[in-house]
């Protein structure tokens, strides 16, 4: 196969295509507009759902309803929308039905604008909406891992029944770049055409199917609740993923997911022709956290940076997985500003100077 | 051995009122007179003259009919507060062929709600909508709700509902009939045998139009609250035909071309 130029929002799409999804709900909104728009197109060509909302809020519940019965469903939007789908995603996690959302995020808080953001990722890894549950986080750096994810995302979320997000930025979703699409599966791939035992699909010759999040009695919430947290920790064990770069003689290692991973590998690059040792560590399962792996670094390094588009959401985890092996330090920009490697090397060096002095 | 006075089941030569097969065996949650019980029966009696339970898939709401899953024997989702006609049209876009309804209250559906039923009926999506209006938000323990009838004392309006700072009470069946893509709406009342045999035919022709694949379906049933409206249980039948019917006329709002052939069959 061979590489096609593509924009990231119409790849992840078309990814999803791909991978079977049936039913695409979604609410326009910048900068993710053009992957509901390509899903106008191309899901009635395939015979498969395609439905604009009245609202973010529509909109998940449309997908919670489809997820119910079993057909593979995404939705995408960009943060002040995922913030509307929030009550949502809760139940959803809580109903046990897997589905797939892809945050383009852009600069906030309020309206902000819509240039490329990392701002949402307390509201995506630690929460955002009600109760003790976890998303399957997947932070891509460039349009290609975009397709891969997406691709990917739909047997993840059936294999546990939940909701997976993949969390892009502005960069990812409005960026051309050179890219490999996956082959084409049957709708509904994921069950080989047979739908899961415990979808809503009609009680056929079986006792009905109940799709529910309420359990008045706390003690059997509670159960509910450690059966859940049962399967997040299995999660944990199995769905961590993350890039390196340069990380085996590092000395000083850099931290960062998506585009700020990719502008902090060039700048790791600059940094190593100076004659830095840096290293990157790229985050691309955001929760569950690579957290061993970034432990073991800390344990080699001298000091540690972290680069993102906020004003230090992910430096949270990290100061929790490096514990004091070695000193953190941040470099963020916010409001839709991105940093350039220059600006990230200008941080490595200084790094290393505080940390020689 | 003696005779049994009481004779068993089999004996009786015609069963004229039994269970519906749609309904499941055991009690519910509701309050002693709760018409909500009235309803599950009619709608449960409609799937099994229509021989739809195999193929029906209902969307329950937040509201005293949260359980509403566990009294019917077809599947079931629960869906967040007013958001049951957006899970509908999620189960309905990739299940074209099986019947979906959504049971909700008036807080549900005219409250919170409102964008998604609104939306709902406008894009004549194939579903069929129960609404109940009591005239109070029940789960929650008797606020006022956007049907509460004006001067209607609530726990949230202890005066009464002050309709120069609330508005006065919204009219769903004559708010949604207004849309092109509602084929069939009506608002019927559970307060006689008389009514509830009315509202039957009603619920009977909204599956029907869905069946027919008309579109956006939905019938309105006046209910009653004693436990929060605290009255007796006849009483509260007596205050939905002297108090409720007046501003909320019973009647077919919207029937679009072609329904009355349907239930004629
Ligand atoms: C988002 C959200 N807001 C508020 C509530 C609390 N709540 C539960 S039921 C209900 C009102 C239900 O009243 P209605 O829809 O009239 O149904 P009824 O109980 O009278 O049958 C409210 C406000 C909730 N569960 N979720």
């Amino acid at each position: 196969m061979t590489k096609e130029l593509l924009k990231g929002n119409e790849a992840i799409a078309e990814a999803a295509v791909r991978a079977g999804v049936e039913a695409y709900f979604g609410y326009p909104i910048t900068p993710q507009t053009e992957l509901l728009e390509y899903m106008a197109r191309r899901m009635p060509e395939l015979k498969r759902a395609f439905l604009q909302a009245e609202s973010e809020v529509a909109a998940i519940n449309m997908v919670y309803g489809a997820a119910a019965a079993g057909a593979r469903v995404m939705t995408s939007s960009s943060s002040p929308g995922v913030s509307l789908m929030m009550e949502g995603i809760s139940y959803i996690v809580a109903s046990e039905v897997p589905c797939v959302l892809v945050d383009v995020m852009r600069g906030g808080p309020g309206l902000g604008n819509i240039a490329p953001s990392q701002a949402d990722y307390f509201q995506i890894v630690k929460g955002g909406g009600h109760g003790d549950y976890r998303l399957i986080v997947l932070a891509p750096a460039t349009v290609q891992e975009a397709i891969d994810l997406t691709y990917q995302s739909f047997d993840i979320a059936e294999r546990y029944r939940t909701m997976v997000v993949i969390l892009a930025d502005g960069n990812i979703g409005q960026m051309m770049e050179p890219a490999e699409l996956p082959p084409m599966h049957a709708a509904n791939g994921g069950h080989n055409g047979q739908r899961a035992s415990w979808a809503l699909t009609g009680a056929k010759g079986r006792p009905h199917n109940v799709i529910t999040s309420i359990y008045l009695v706390p003690e059997v919430e509670e159960q509910f609740n450690q059966k859940l947290q049962a399967k997040f920790r299995k999660i944990a064990e199995n769905e961590i993923r993350y890039a390196e770069y340069a990380t085996e003689d590092a000395e000083w290692l850099v931290v960062g997911f998506g585009t700020s991973g990719r502008v902090a590998q060039t700048a790791v690059k600059q940094a190593r022709a100076k004659g830095i040792k840096a290293g990157l560590l790229r985050p691309i399962s955001l929760w569950p956290y690579p957290e061993k792996r970034l432990a073991e670094l800390a344990n080699n390094v001298r000091g540690i940076l972290v680069v993102e588009m906020n004003a230090g959401q992910m430096l949270e985890d990290v100061r929790l997985a490096v514990s004091g092996r070695a000193p953190v330090k941040f470099y963020g920009r916010m409001g839709g500003t991105v940093p350039l490697p220059d600006e990230v090397l200008d941080e490595i060096i200084r790094l290393t100077k505080e940390s020689n002095s | 051995m003696t005779t049994p006075i009481i004779p068993v089941m089999e004996q009786l030569e015609d069963i004229v009122y039994s269970r519906p097969a749609a309904l499941a065996e055991c009690s519910t949650h509701y309050c002693p007179g709760c018409t909500h019980g009235v309803a599950h029966r009619l709608v449960a009696e409609v799937i099994d003259e229509l021989g739809i339970a195999e193929r029906t898939i209902g969307v329950a709401p937040v509201g005293c009919a949260v359980f509403a899953y566990n009294y019917f024997k077809v599947d079931f989702a629960e869906a967040a507060h007013g958001r049951a006609p957006a899970m509908a049209t999620g189960i309905k876009r990739v299940h074209p062929d099986n019947v979906v309804f959504t049971y909700q209250g008036d807080g549900d559906l005219a409250s919170i709600g409102m964008a998604e039923i609104t939306h709902t009926a406008a894009r004549g999506e194939n579903i069929t909508v129960i609404f109940i209006n009591n005239a109070i938000y029940g789960m929650t323990g008797g606020q006022m709700a956007p049907t509460t009838l004006p001067g209607q004392r609530t726990s949230s309006s202890p005066l009464g509902r002050d309709v120069e700072v609330m508005g006065m009470p919204l009219k769903m069946a004559e708010m949604l009939a207004g849309l092109p893509g509602a084929a069939y709406v009506a608002r019927r009342s559970l307060h006689s045998a008389k009514e509830i045999n009315r509202a039957k035919k009603a619920i009977r022709t909204a599956f029907e139009a869905q069946l027919a694949g008309m579109g956006f379906s939905m019938v309105e049933l006046l209910s009653s609250c004693p436990t929060n409206w605290g009255l007796s249980a006849f009483d509260s039948l007596k205050w939905i035909e002297e108090h409720m019917i007046p501003y909320y006329p019973l009647g077919d709002y919207k029937v679009a071309e072609g329904i009355e052939a349907l239930s004629k069959n």
